[in-house]
């Protein structure tokens, strides 16, 4: 089981690169969509005892809503905004990659610099929580499109997620479904605002919103 | 009750989204308002019971921000069905760009004002960190939609900057919960984590693991900081606090920054019973003081008026923060400045609404004669600026003051003095902004077709709208006004004891 855990953590880090690399939006989506389900079924692999049906109910819940709904709205979104196409970003794809690159050396060396937990989950999980997280804000800094950004939102969602699992495997489930209702309205909300701005600037190019400054 | 509290804004914010007829709206608006004011008054004489086994109950901080949140909805319901009546429906010109834009329909902007008045409940009652994460999230969802009622391009660029930034900043402090459960130790005699309650978590504070904790209140501190405006996570809060609908901007500057710096206080009381205050009281301490100076450099020459008052609730966050900071008295003195701040700013929001609606355009430099324009807006925009700036006899003198003292009796002599700077400089440039806007002769801009103009009868916008203080637009800031007018002359003992039960709770430094 050892193996496959720390196999699904990797396809968790690669899908982070191609996150990166990619410039087609459509793309971008789908890959952080298998993203989220990868890490919603982490917990169902991971657990050592018999399986209790709350953490099933947050596993299900939150891999319907990241690898079904959110990617329904966000392309939908995309396709009525006429995204296809990232715009030229404000850095590079390659360099992106590179800098990438550097972001997992840095998690890997931090992730082993942490104070030391109790009961430790596997031991890739925090560094490659820590790498989507950190891949996921700089999508937010470095692309134009809003709707990438809303992409980046949702990796370092994701992140947080695998942060989540990896220390605080018994939250309430109360509070697990409450998260992903508020995830899943502020792309809801993010969707129509971003509707709202392709409309309103023909394009929903970010850098065009800079009327309100000092 | 916490459930009736909840409940009557939340079912009757669903319902406005379905209500057709626009009088009926209103009136279940001012309805669900004096309703939740009167629970909320209610829950004064008798504090209600816990509910969900503890994860939601009315402490005393609760109980501050949730009265401060209730009345300043009912103030502002009052004023939005007088501000809805003269909004028209059809599309008009924006004032800054030459481009017609229409409004959100007026049922979700009423659904939203209600929703978003539940959120603040939540978070005023929950004592679980992981339902206070979701509830400060969801007060960004729903206050969004309210922010872009006007349908232009500032205000969606506003909208935007507001959601992602601030939906980033709660995200990190989520991280920060994570670290939370972490840092601290298993209850005696269990397994797990145990619960997030406030009063577990402090219960197991002595044993925490240092490093976490110390971690977790800077995810926290970043997190809540960004939605409470503190400088420098702050960038989103000029726009949305100046672009959104007067009414909006109240209850955003006003209640909404509360529940946020609720957040804070609740991680700052763990990190204070774990023996970690000085840590954490430090870092409130120079995010305060880095918000004032900031603020009070960017109201210095500011060409909007309602962006300087936006910039100003920064300042007045970042008195907020260095208070509880410093601790003791200025704790005490801080918690009161809530109050005062937000009876104040909201008052000047609503007044700046009835500026917007007469004159037309949102630079100070257009507009003069307020006091001959608008009289009792006029009077209340000046008197607005005296309690804003800390001048005696209002509230804030006395409530800065007592931040002051307890800065000087702990021994922080730089800080206070900085703190002093601050609030001068914001005098000043404030004083040069409002009054000038205040006095001289009525700049109140002629219609397409400019009528003579004439002292007695001032060239109106339009006729069937034309500028003149109306009741519903002067009442609810005359109101508050009053209120912070009162507290620099009388602190109820209900209201110190109160603040003194909040305190004693988070357990002083």
């Amino acid at each position: 089981m050892a193996g496959l855990i720390d196999g699904l953590i990797l396809v968790v880090v690669l899908t982070n690169l191609k996150l990166l690399g990619s410039s087609r939006t459509p793309a971008c989506i789908r890959v952080v969509a298998a993203q989220g389900v990868l890490l919603a079924a982490l917990p169902l692999l991971a657990a050592a005892e018999p399986l209790s049906l709350q953490t099933v109910i947050a596993a299900v819940a939150s891999g319907l809503l990241k690898g079904l709904l959110l990617p329904w709205l966000l392309l939908r979104t995309a396709q009525r905004a006429d995204v296809r196409q990232e715009l030229e970003p404000l850095v590079g794809y390659t360099l992106s990659l590179l800098i990438g690159g550097g972001l997992l050396v840095g998690a890997l060396w931090l992730g082993r610099r942490l104070p030391p937990v109790g009961e430790a989950g596997p031991t890739l999980l925090v560094p490659a929580a820590m790498f989507t997280l950190m891949v996921g804000l700089f999508m937010i800094v470095a692309r134009r499109k809003a709707l990438t950004q809303v992409v980046g939102y949702l990796a370092m969602e994701n992140g947080i997620y695998a942060f989540g699992l990896a220390f605080a495997r018994s939250e309430p489930l109360l509070v697990e479904l409450g998260i992903l209702l508020d995830v899943f309205v502020a792309v809801f909300v993010m969707g129509i605002t971003i509707h709202h701005i392709s409309r309103e600037f023909d394009s929903i190019d970010t850098r065009r919103m800079s009327r309100l400054k000092d | 009750m916490i459930a009736l509290l909840i409940g009557v804004p939340l079912l009757s914010g669903v319902l406005a989204f379905m209500i057709r007829q626009t009088a009926l709206r209103r009136a279940l608006l001012l309805a669900a308002a004096a309703a939740h004011a009167g629970l909320t008054a209610a829950a004064w004489v008798n504090r209600p019971g816990p509910l969900l086994g503890g994860w939601l109950e009315i402490d005393a901080a609760g109980l501050l921000v949730l009265t401060i949140t209730s009345g300043l909805f009912l103030a502002s319901a009052i004023y939005g069905v007088g501000y809805l009546r003269h909004e028209d429906a059809g599309s008009r010109e924006d004032l800054d760009e030459d481009e017609l834009f229409v409004n959100a329909p007026e049922a979700r902007f009423t659904g939203c004002l209600l929703l978003f008045l539940a959120t603040m409940t939540l978070v005023a009652v929950s004592q679980h960190f992981g339902i206070l994460w979701v509830s400060i999230e969801a007060t960004t969802l729903a206050s969004a939609p309210l922010i872009y009622f006007h349908r232009h391009h500032r205000s969606l660029e506003a909208t935007w900057k507001y959601l992602l930034i601030c939906s980033v900043g709660i995200a990190l402090a989520l991280l920060g919960n994570f670290f939370l459960v972490v840092a601290s130790p298993s209850p005696v005699g269990a397994e797990g984590h145990g619960p997030m309650t406030m009063a577990s978590l402090i219960g197991r504070a002595a044993t925490m693991n240092v490093g976490w904790l110390r971690a977790a209140f800077v995810l926290m501190l970043v997190g809540y900081g960004t939605k409470m405006g503190l400088a420098p996570m702050h960038t989103w809060l000029p726009d949305a606090h100046s672009e959104s609908p007067s009414v909006v901007s109240a209850l955003l500057s006003g209640a909404l920054l509360n529940c946020a710096f609720l957040g804070i206080l609740r991680v700052h009381a763990v990190c204070q019973a774990a023996g970690q205050g000085e840590f954490s009281g430090d870092l409130l301490i120079l995010l305060g003081l880095v918000s004032m100076g900031l603020a009070a450099a960017f109201i210095v020459g500011q060409a909007d008026y309602k962006r300087m008052l936006a910039y100003s609730s920064i300042e007045h966050m970042g008195i907020l923060a260095f208070g509880v900071g410093v601790g003791g008295a200025a704790a005490f003195g801080s918690m009161l400045h809530m109050v005062n701040h937000s009876l104040t700013k909201a008052m000047l929001f609503l007044a700046a609404g009835n500026i917007l609606a007469a004159f037309r355009t949102k630079s100070p430099q257009k507009v003069r004669g307020l006091l001959h324009a608008l009289p009792i807006t006029g009077v209340l925009w000046v008197a607005g600026f005296l309690a804003i700036t800390g001048s005696p006899p209002f509230g804030t003198f006395l409530s800065e003051l007592t931040i002051l003292k307890g800065a000087l009796d702990a021994g922080k002599y730089v800080p206070a003095a900085i703190y002093l700077l601050a609030l001068a400089v914001a005098f000043v440039a404030m004083a040069a902004i409002m009054l000038k806007m205040a006095h001289g002769t009525s700049s109140l801009p002629a219609g397409p077709n400019p009528p003579a103009v004439s002292l007695s009868n001032p060239p109106a916008v339009s006729l069937s709208n034309r500028p003149k203080d109306t009741w519903l637009a002067v009442l609810p800031p005359i109101l508050l006004g009053l209120i912070v007018l009162a507290l620099g002359v009388y602190v109820p003992p209900q209201l110190s004891n109160l603040i003194r039960d909040a305190l004693a709770a988070m357990g002083g430094r």
